[in-house]
């Protein structure tokens, strides 16, 4: 690892102004960060440690019943805030099927959204990688891409991804709250990741300096409680990063679905977020024949960019559980396997 | 271009330590070759495998993943911390009676995490248990018994 | 007068038994579960320096230029060894004495054989400063196209697959044989390179003094290591020392000596200071050994009744450019199936990766994955269940040899696991059971086997006037058990109580104990303590009945049985003497004696050697995903005389943990165009995570074998990983109809 400067700022103004100097990255948990730094796929010359800013791990209810998440939060600490969990299920769910206990002890909500790629390519510094260096070429085309993107892909770069957290989240209209050299802005979660076009490097919404300070959900994301459910298809039961996940959440009346949100994981280089799907459910009959029109609705777009055409396929079948699950009730106790296909076996309540 | 060195202030396993590290040391590198404390063990050094795990402010996580500096004024448990006047820590002593190990490396991660899993209330069930100790890779396959010894040293707590 | 031992013979006075058997906790579990057990990246001699390695990122080619000065002008960089200031050797690197002699890579040149090859050596005060050393080298390349698969280069027969058996054998006339058959099968069955990913990198730690050498590093075979470095370096065996006390898993990859560890040492020569080098995890991937690819294809007949008529098992696997391993997976049939003909042969490609070596039963592993799988297509073709027709085509005798089994007692594990699993309720046809959350439900069973072989093994023991004893042998425990086992059987030797023995191995300064490997340490340095107990016992013995003032006097040697630190006579126990009143009597602080393991000649012309094993396993396959959980297995293994049980269930658990693996997750995936594995590392080279493993049995079959060894013990570390394999892919095809033809099972295999 390259060494640099480390600096622990008192304050966010101090944070931002420190940060907006070249070669500055934000430290938080270091899940990502770190690892990144160790294989040289990203080599800061200045490191601002913000683990220890005040007023960015609070979680706040807001007056209009909306919910704001600060930044610092850790995983864990959401995932087991048991108001948070009665509200917000499905994104409980997901936290918990990300990573591993320990990593998620660390890991944080600001952080977890920036979370970079797992394409073998951009963690291969032998290998092009237009993220990684702008121009030089994407080695995932025609490489070993059986993980990789079936939705906004383009030939400049097929990753995904990897984020659990910010599949349910994009769902349920998250916006990101973003404090930077300009002051404090908003931008939503569906249009703070960008999909890669020609300039893949630009993952997202920030401008140097840019600190995340909080995630908000709006009032209307907790009336989905009743009927929510995140699914992750995995090549191992845990400790694995999604093939394909799915977020989807009903509000029912009387058979009929009221209101809808669908996002797929894995699938695209931003959580993706299925709106012609949802705009199909909206007002139908909630049953089987519906959620396989919406599915079929949500992977309408999609190609393979390479050995991953069964992706589309499974994320249809996917997308058709969720639904279903999530219109059989969100589960009363949150499963032992979270988010997994085996989570049929009930485990303790996690808001216990 | 030269980096300087930073004081950083360790307390572990109720002992302090004064250090003066590059800001690039991580808290493992720190513990194993600065400190002598080798029993937490270094697999993959990319927050793969677990065997670095150990508490800190009496949570779990990964020393490969944590810079030393990040870890300053906290309170780091290691696995040299657990015993107590000689006598094994109840996870311990699981891990012995079940054989919840066999070449021994991974051990002292998943005896950080065990007993992190149980004090979460994480080891409720033996799938439970599965899933919370999953962040804890054992080539071996000890498995089986380490789910043994988790629910062991878990009732013994609840007793 | 003393006792003359065969090598094997059963000593007329020891008894097995007091410690043998018991399920006593590990003896270094204590060091474990405090993290106090010395590895040996955890040794810092004073004046240490770290080494880390520079790697190739190309498959083939050479290296252009390094920025030496670069590396060096970083704070903290002491020396960079590069094939210009690497020092001399006795040896060259790519000689090769004899077969397994392999070749190293040693800084002896600029070319570049293999992804992650060592391409230089950066020498730091620090570890952090090493590392970004080795960064700093930033190597250009003049690169060749790389061969990756097993179609990218010309085929050939290897002269000697495995440990140098025939590449091509047969009995009988298989063509024949399937022409005659009523029923007849054919697939072809891939396997992927797998890595061993033991949890401890390999890591050494190395100090010269003069030409002396002193190391710690983790070693399967310490005398193999110890004389390949003499060789090297050109200096006596026994001017260096290695200490292994402990090994974080090997399953082969530290069996020997690597290229990397040597590395260590010659950096330590050249700086003149202690120096450790510690290999990253994705360094890991290439220098080390791995599992070969293959492509396997079998082909089956059967008469009427389900016989076989034939069997025709081809293997194509694949070695380095510039070395020769050949993964033996067709020699899988060569013992399990009664057939009238038997045909195997194998076929290679040399490729641009690291030369593959020994993992976890080699060939065995990849073979019975293979063989299980179509024996379960032969059988479903036959109409009949697959138990059924391994029973129907059960050996009697070594099937390719014809030799009797010195003992096989594999009816007795199909039939206990197969009730333990409630195998009896299973439906013929696949894809008929679900459970109640509608999961597809199958269940598949595999025939486990090994073969029981041993290798060289010395000891040395002692018995002392204060009742005390002391055995002696550079035993290597990776994670079985040997600081136990062996303790176990040095006290049954001495005929003392456990506590009273002190047991010492894991330094190459003991007497040899060859190697833990091939699942014969334990019989083979087992026989070895054995031997050495039963000989310093009869020098006891000599003293005691010789003597007229002893109550044993005139017993004879064979007339005295030793136990519980003391003689007695045979016909009236009433009669005895403590060790230690036998040799203050004799004014001696104490006696010595020193025996042997190997394998016995004559027997090993007369019998198959083999354990056996059945593995039961029931998965669960989501009907719409293709997400497959293995959720229950039972395994029953025969593996002659068990030492421990505490010990050996978990090593069938590994075993069938590592089957698991094999069916479901391990597998490097390489860059077709670079050559580069493209996973190298654990978040995705898939091994099981705890919550991938089920509820695992495993059952203890009784076994006596009279013809192995004087302790009747076969070998218990790699027989889990065979059967198991094959038994989960079975499950698979149960549960979904699909037939698993190319391993680990990929999610899109199963999206029907």
């Amino acid at each position: 690892m390259r060494d640099f400067d480390y600096i622990r700022p008192a304050s966010i103004p101090d944070a931002i102004a420190a940060a907006a100097e070249p070669g500055s990255a934000y430290l938080a948990g270091g899940t990502n960060l770190l690892d990144l730094m160790k294989g040289g796929v990203t080599s800061p010359q200045r490191i601002v440690d913000i683990s220890r800013l005040p007023e960015l791990n609070r979680i706040e209810r807001l007056e209009d019943g909306g919910l704001r998440i600060g930044a610092l939060v850790r995983n864990a600490d959401l995932a087991h805030d048991a108001a948070f969990a009665k509200a917000y299920p499905m994104v409980a769910e997901a936290l918990l099927s990300g990573a591993s206990a320990q990593l998620r002890n660390a890991a944080t909500v600001g952080g977890n959204l920036l979370q970079r790629t797992r394409c073998s390519y951009f963690y291969d510094t032998a290998s092009a990688c237009n993220k990684r260096v702008s121009g030089a070429g994407c080695a995932a085309l025609g490489g070993e891409n059986r993980l990789h993107a079936v939705l906004g892909w383009s030939d400049a770069c097929i990753a995904t991804h990897p984020s659990d957290f910010c599949v349910p989240l994009v769902a349920l209209d998250a916006v990101v709250e973003i404090e930077g050299k300009q002051g404090r802005r908003h931008v939503t979660l569906a249009e703070f990741h960008l999909l890669p076009g020609e300039t893949p490097q630009r993952e997202n919404a920030l401008e140097p300096g840019d600190l995340i300070v909080a995630v908000r959900l709006p009032a209307e994301a907790a009336s989905f409680a009743a009927n929510a459910r995140y699914l992750k298809v995995r090549e191992r039961t845990s400790y694995a990063f999604a093939l394909v996940s799915a977020a989807a959440a009903l509000v029912v009346d009387g058979g009929k679905i009221r209101a809808a949100r669908l996002a797929l994981g894995g699938v695209a280089a931003k959580p993706w977020r299925a709106r012609a799907a949802e705009a199909m459910l909206l007002g139908a009959d909630a049953n089987e024949a519906t959620f396989a029109s919406a599915a079929d609705a949500a992977l309408a777009d999609a190609s393979p960019s390479g050995d991953n055409a069964f992706k589309i396929e499974l994320a249809r079948r996917i997308v058709v559980r969720a639904l279903t699950s999530a219109q059989a009730g969100t589960p009363e106790r949150l499963p032992a396997l979270p988010a997994s296909p085996f989570s049929n076996i009930p485990g303790a309540r996690h808001d216990a | 271009m030269t980096k300087t060195t930073i004081p950083v202030h360790l307390d572990i396993n109720g002992h302090h330590h004064e250090l003066q590290l590059e800001p690039r040391v991580t808290l493992l590198d720190a513990l194993r070759e600065r400190l002598g404390l080798t029993g937490t063990k270094k697999g993959c050094d990319h927050g793969q495998c677990g065997a670095c795990t150990v508490h800190i402010d009496g949570e779990r996580v990964l020393a490969c993943l944590t810079l030393a500096a990040q870890a300053e004024g906290r309170a780091i448990t290691t696995i040299e911390g657990l015993a107590r006047e000689g006598e094994l820590h109840p996870v311990q002593a699981a891990f012995l009676e079940q054989d919840a190990f066999q070449c021994g490396y991974c051990t002292s991660g998943q005896i950080m995490s065990a007993v992190a899993c149980i004090r979460e209330g994480h080891a409720g069930s033996d799938e439970e248990i599965r899933e919370y100790m999953a962040g804890n890779l054992c080539r071996c396959g000890a498995y089986p018994h380490i789910v043994a010894a988790v629910r062991q040293a878990a009732q013994e707590f609840a007793a | 007068m003393t006792l003359e031992l065969g090598l094997n013979q059963q000593p007329a006075h020891l008894r097995q038994g007091s410690s043998i058997g018991q399920p006593l906790t590990r003896r270094d579990g204590f060091l474990k579960v405090t993290g106090a057990a010395r590895y040996a990246a955890d040794n810092h001699p004073p004046g240490m320096l770290y080494a880390v390695l520079a790697v190739s990122s190309i498959a083939r080619g050479r290296v252009a230029s390094l920025d030496i000065e670069a590396a060096k002008a970083h704070k903290g960089v002491v020396e960079v060894m590069t094939p210009r200031n690497r020092p001399a050797l006795a040896m060259d690197p790519d000689a090769k004495d004899h077969p397994f002699m392999f070749r190293l890579d040693l800084l002896q040149n600029d070319e570049v054989r293999y992804p992650n090859q060592s391409i230089a050596v950066v020498i730091a005060e620090t570890l952090e400063a090493a590392t970004e050393g080795a960064v700093l080298l930033s190597p250009r390349y003049e690169e060749l196209p790389a061969r990756v698969g097993l179609d990218d280069a010309e085929s050939f027969v290897p002269r000697g697959v495995g440990v140098g058996n025939p590449a091509v054998q047969h009995k009988g006339d298989v063509e024949a044989g399937l022409k005659s058959a009523r029923t007849r099968i054919e697939a072809t069955y891939e396997t992927p390179a797998q890595y061993h990913n033991a949890m401890e990198p390999h890591a050494i730690v190395a100090a010269w003094d003069g030409d002396r050498l002193s190391i710690d590093t983790p070693s399967q075979g310490l005398a193999m290591a110890q004389g390949r470095i003499a060789g090297l370096f050109g200096i006596a065996p026994q001017n260096i020392h290695i200490r292994s006390p402990f090994l974080g898993g090997g399953f082969g990859s530290k069996g020997m000596i690597s290229g990397p560890q040597v590395l260590g040492v010659l950096a330590a020569r050249l700086v003149g200071r202690p120096v450790k080098l510690v290999l990253r995890r994705e360094q890991m991937y290439g220098p080390v050994g791995h599992r070969a690819p293959t492509r396997q294809t079998l082909r089956m007949g059967m008469d009427g009744q389900g016989r076989l008529t034939a069997i025709d098992h081809h293997a194509k696997t694949a070695s380095s450019t510039f070395d020769d391993f050949f993964e033996p997976a067709a020699d899988a049939s060569h013992t399990l199936y009664a057939s009238p003909a038997i045909a195997t042969s194998h076929e290679a490609v040399r490729l641009d990766t690291g030369t593959p070596l020994f993992m976890r039963a080699p060939g065995e592993a990849t073979g019975s994955i293979a063989l299980e799988s179509a024996i379960d297509e032969a059988a479903h073709a036959c109409g009949m269940d697959p138990l059924e027709f391994r029973l129907r085509n059960y050996a009697e005798v070594e099937p390719m040899t014809g030799k009797p089994f010195s003992s096989k007692a594999l009816r007795e594990c199909y039939s206990q696991a197969a009730k333990a699993f409630g195998w009896a309720s299973r439906p013929l046809q696949p894809r008929l059971m679900r459970d109640a959350d509608g999961f597809l439900t199958g269940w598949g069973v595999g025939t486990a086997t090994f073969p029981a072989l041993m290798f060289q093994a010395e000891a040395r023991a002692v018995l002392r006037a204060d009742g005390s004893g002391l055995m002696e042998t550079g035993a290597q425990d990776m994670g079985q058990g040997a600081w136990t086992a062996f303790a176990q059987i040095a006290a049954d030797g001495l005929g003392l109580d456990i506590d009273q023995v002190d047991f010492r191995a894991g330094s190459s300064d003991l007497p040899n104990a060859g190697i833990a490997g091939g699942s014969g340490h334990t019989a083979t340095a087992g026989m070895a303590i054995h031997n050495a107990g039963a000989a310093v016992v009869a020098k006891l013995a000599d003293l005691a009945t010789e003597n007229k003032a002893s109550p044993l006097f005139g017993a004879g040697n064979e007339g005295v049985v030793a136990r519980g630190g003391r003689l007695y006579r045979r016909d009236d126990e009433n009669r005895s003497e403590s060790y230690a009143e036998i040799l203050t009597r004799a004014g001696l602080t104490e006696v010595e004696g020193r025996g042997k393991g190997a394998p016995d000649p004559a027997s090993q012309e007369t019998y198959a050697k083999h354990a056996h094993g059945a593995v039961f396993a029931e998965v669960k396959v989501d009907p719409d995903f293709g997400q497959i959980r293995v959720t229950r297995m039972v395994g029953a293994f025969a593996a002659g005389r068990v030492i421990n049980p505490r010990l050996v269930r978990s090593q069938y658990y590994g075993g069938m943990i590592w089957g698991v693996s094999f069916a479901l997750h391990e597998e490097a995936v390489t860059d077709r165009r670079s050559g580069r594995i493209q996973n190298a590392n654990l978040a995705e080279y898939h091994v099981p995570v705890n919550a991938d493993v089920p509820s695992v049995e495993a059952l203890l079959v009784h076994e006596d074998d009279p013809h192995i060894n004087a302790l009747g013990i076969k070998g218990v570390g790699e027989i889990g990983v065979t059967g198991t394999a094959g038994a989960v892919a079975n499950a698979v095809w149960h549960a979904t109809g699909v037939r698993p033809r190319r391993f680990p099972i990929r999610i899109e295999d199963l999206l029907a």
